[in-house]
């Protein structure tokens, strides 16, 4: 119990399109049975960090659904919980947080309340499996002032200028940092996870707040590169962000790769998620199904390939699903085609539809009504 | 001070041995049903969906998987400040220390524990039934016959009424008889095993017949119950309702769910069956997989075919296998080329490639011919089949077995293999 855990989960990204509308990046689904950030709660929960603060702001009606209970991650202890910080208006505050830095900083009394050494900074978009007992030694051993989690992502991954680009030495002390490059010089990023002194953290936040700074990389890391010791611990396992549609699309049909399923789901310790009591999925007489992850509760009779289901999806006769991500509840009519798509949670599919993404990746929403009484 | 109007009793400390292989290392009620479910998660998703939320459960046979599975009883909501779900196991007392002897028995030896919740009825329900009831409409019905008992029926087949218990009962629903699998049934209600008595009544009739060995309810208690002039009426469950005590049965129950639109729908919103889900992540068909006709729980891994079966949560079915008919239950892997027909393959098992189980003509069973028929091969839990031996029908398998067990790789129809 060295230390607590903060996860940034206010966030929205407009390059998830049409996605983005209905929730924050943290609270997309993932993987057919979970979402974004069961990734970075469970991390915590099986490096035995008791007390997280989850730190939401931007349309979190399906985040607070999800964190309704802590059980499922097992927080809710006696000692430590899981805490969610919604932006409030007081008496000497009536802003939204302003900042990764303000979102810290308005829930002080986290930070000042617990005993705890350590603080880690986690996203809630990473998809990774962390431990963060070796990420603390790592910190300590090099005597660190700020640690943060980095990643060499292979040519091709990702798009390398949408990330912060790190340079290190061969200490693995980060010599050089810049945010969104438009030519990075190297293929190192930070994976927006960061470890620090509770008590440095809260000496930086006041600082910017009486400044009126905002930003936590912009106003703490970087001005730190001057006169601290930053370094990176370089994540060796799977790691991906999911906040562009593409790498939330690579994200998920990595999945259908044995090695990434056996990496999260098969090798202890696995993920949790909140558990929904639905029934065995149900493959009807003249199915077909192909290379493809099927969720919980999903009634199929028409053919997939290529595609993840989430739970609870009914797929009509003669359908025909390829290289798509289907989302929670969603009801495909008899004798639809879907190619390349991303079909909205909840949303009901007529009989007949055809859509089909050329080229790129599609959204798909549609609000049509279910039941016709 | 402490105070529930209707607290439930469920048995469970039954070994169901007409299951075969299948109970050999586990209590009935907590062998797997349908994919993701235990047999027990049925009448304790009734009792909460009912709104009974103080459930003692009854174990003694083989209590080891039930209890992990009931724990506190929280995937059922009954983890509650007052009430919830209680083990009730059988334990030393300072004169004598017995086993549970019967299912009345059972109950009186947990008087103290009824006492406790001070209700005015109690209902009895027992771990080895398939259906969804609202033990609260029969609690009404309880109250506005005037009953002091009342025992739920079922309609049956009048050919098959001669297996089960059968009351006969006038226009008002009070029972004027009783026949116990009788050879000329008068009636067709055949009695559920579930009862709500009056606390008072049920308390005075366990004491009375406390002397009776082998306590049972439709021996001893409801006679007892019948003969001191006592009202019990049938409560008639109109439903699904199916008895799993055999290996037969079982397999039928879980086929019934495969067809297009269940007689026992899993899926409606309403009534939700509950269970503690082992697994979470989601299953997987692979580029040679192929899935007809069949439910598959959660981590399930299949890259060969599947027809027509029910399959557990964190099953791996390897290439170019073919199961047929079949249930799998969790964590068993059926290797590459294994072919399955008609059997029952309880939990962590490892069926080697190759493997063809299910083959040969028909032959009885030479130990236990009324539990191992209709063609099935019945593999109990743990136990591990060796590279391409052949299996008949009506077989048992139980247990790490070598291919020394398999002359000529051939384990012929009938056969009862049991380590």
């Amino acid at each position: 119990m060295k230390t607590i855990g903060i996860i940034l989960a206010g966030g929205n990204s407009k390059k998830l399109g049409a996605l983005s509308e209905k929730r924050a990046v943290a609270a997309m689904p993932v993987a057919g049975s979970y979402r974004a950030i069961d990734f970075a709660l469970s991390n915590m929960s099986n490096s035995g960090i008791q007390k997280v603060g989850v730190i939401t702001q931007y349309n979190s009606k399906s985040l607070h659904e999800h964190l309704s209970s802590s059980k499922w991650w097992d927080f809710g202890r006696k000692q430590g919980g899981l805490y969610t910080f919604t932006p409030t208006l007081t008496n000497e505050n009536e802003f939204w947080y302003q900042g990764t830095a303000d979102a810290i900083y308005q829930n002080i009394d986290f930070l000042k309340k617990s005993h705890e050494p350590y603080v880690i900074i986690a996203a809630g978009d990473g998809i990774s499996k962390i431990n963060y007992n070796d990420v603390l030694d790592f910190h300590i051993s090099k005597g660190a002032d700020i640690t943060l989690i980095v990643k060499d992502l292979e040519p091709g991954w990702d798009d390398l200028s949408r990330f912060g680009i790190i340079e290190t030495d061969d200490e693995s002390r980060i010599t050089g940092f810049e945010e969104k490059p438009e030519n990075p010089k190297t293929n190192t990023v930070s994976t927006g996870i960061y470890v620090m002194r509770r008590r440095h953290l809260i000496s930086e936040l006041e600082r910017c707040a009486e400044e009126g700074k905002y930003d936590l990389v912009k106003d703490i890391i970087l001005p730190s590169m001057e006169d601290k010791r930053l370094f990176a611990f370089r994540l060796s396992g799977y790691w991906r962000s999911i906040s562009t549609l593409e790498a939330y699309d690579k994200a998920n049909k990595d999945f259908l790769k044995k090695e990434v399923r056996d990496y999260f789901f098969k090798n202890y310790p696995t993920i949790y998620t909140r558990v929904e009591d639905l029934p065995p999925a149900k493959y009807n007489t003249g199915c077909d199904v192909k290379n493809s992850i099927v969720a919980s509760g999903c009634i199929i009779n028409g053919t997939v390939e290529d595609s993840v289901l989430f739970r609870d999806v009914y797929i009509g006769n003669n359908c025909t699903i390829k290289n798509s991500i289907i989302l929670n509840d969603v009801y495909i009519g008899d004798n639809s085609v879907i190619e390349n798509c991303i079909v909205e949670s909840r949303d009901t599919l007529r009989p007949g539809t055809t859509y089909r993404g050329e080229g790129e990746i599609k959204v798909v929403v549609e609000k049509n009504v279910r039941y016709i009484l | 001070m402490v105070k529930k109007e209707m607290i439930a009793m469920l048995l469970a400390g039954g070994q169901g041995s007409r299951l075969g292989v299948l109970t050999s290392k586990i209590a009935k009620p907590a062998v797997a049903f349908g994919g993701k479910y235990r047999i027990i998660d049925f009448p304790l998703s009734n009792c909460i969906n009912s709104g009974v939320d103080t459930v003692g459960v009854l174990t003694q046979y083989q209590p080891l998987r039930l209890n992990q599975h009931v724990g506190i009883g929280i995937p059922w909501d009954l983890d509650r400040n007052v009430g919830g779900v209680t083990v009730l196991p059988p334990y030393e007392k300072s004169g004598s220390s017995e086993y549970y002897s019967g299912t009345a028995n059972a109950i009186y030896q947990n008087l103290e524990y009824m006492d406790y919740y001070n209700p005015d009825y109690v209902l009895i329900l027992s771990g080895d039934h398939i259906y969804k009831m609202d033990y609260e409409l029969m609690l009404e019905n309880h109250k506005q016959s005037g009953a002091a008992v009342s025992i739920a029926t079922i309609d049956v087949p009048i050919e098959e009424a001669s297996r089960f218990g059968i009351v006969v009962t006038d226009e008002n629903n009070v029972i004027t008889e009783f026949q116990e699998k009788p050879a000329n049934p008068k009636s067709t209600k055949a009695s559920m095993g579930i009862y709500i008595f009056d606390y008072k009544l049920l308390r005075a009739a366990l004491n009375e017949c406390a002397h009776i060995p082998n306590c049972d309810f439709g021996m001893h208690v409801i006679p007892y119950c019948f003969e001191n002039g006592n009202k019990i009426c049938a409560y008639e469950f109109q439903g699904y309702w199916k008895d799993v005590g055999t290996l037969s049965s079982y397999w039928e129950a879980n086929m019934e769910l495969i067809s297009l639109i269940p007689e026992f729908n899993l899926y409606e919103e309403y009534w939700r069956v509950y269970t503690k889900s082992e697994s979470i992540p989601p299953q997987f068909i692979g580029k040679n997989g192929k899935v007809s006709g069949s439910i598959v729980g959660e981590e399930t891994e299949i890259y060969g075919e599947v027809t027509n079966s029910v399959i557990g949560s964190d099953v791996v079915i390897g290439e170019g296998a073919v199961i047929k008919d079949s249930i799998i239950m969790n964590h068993t892997r059926i290797g590459d080329n294994a072919v399955i027909n008609k059997a029952v393959i309880a939990e962590n098992c490892e069926i080697e490639d190759c493997v063809e189980l299910g083959v040969f003509e028909e032959a009885d069973n030479t130990v236990a011919p009324h539990i191992y028929n209709n063609g099935l091969v019945a593999v109990g839990q743990n136990s591990y089949i060796p590279y391409k031996v052949k299996v008949g029908k009506n077989v048992a398998i139980f247990g790490k077995t070598t291919p020394d067990d398999y002359p000529d790789r051939v384990l012929p129809s009938g056969e009862y293999l049991v380590k």
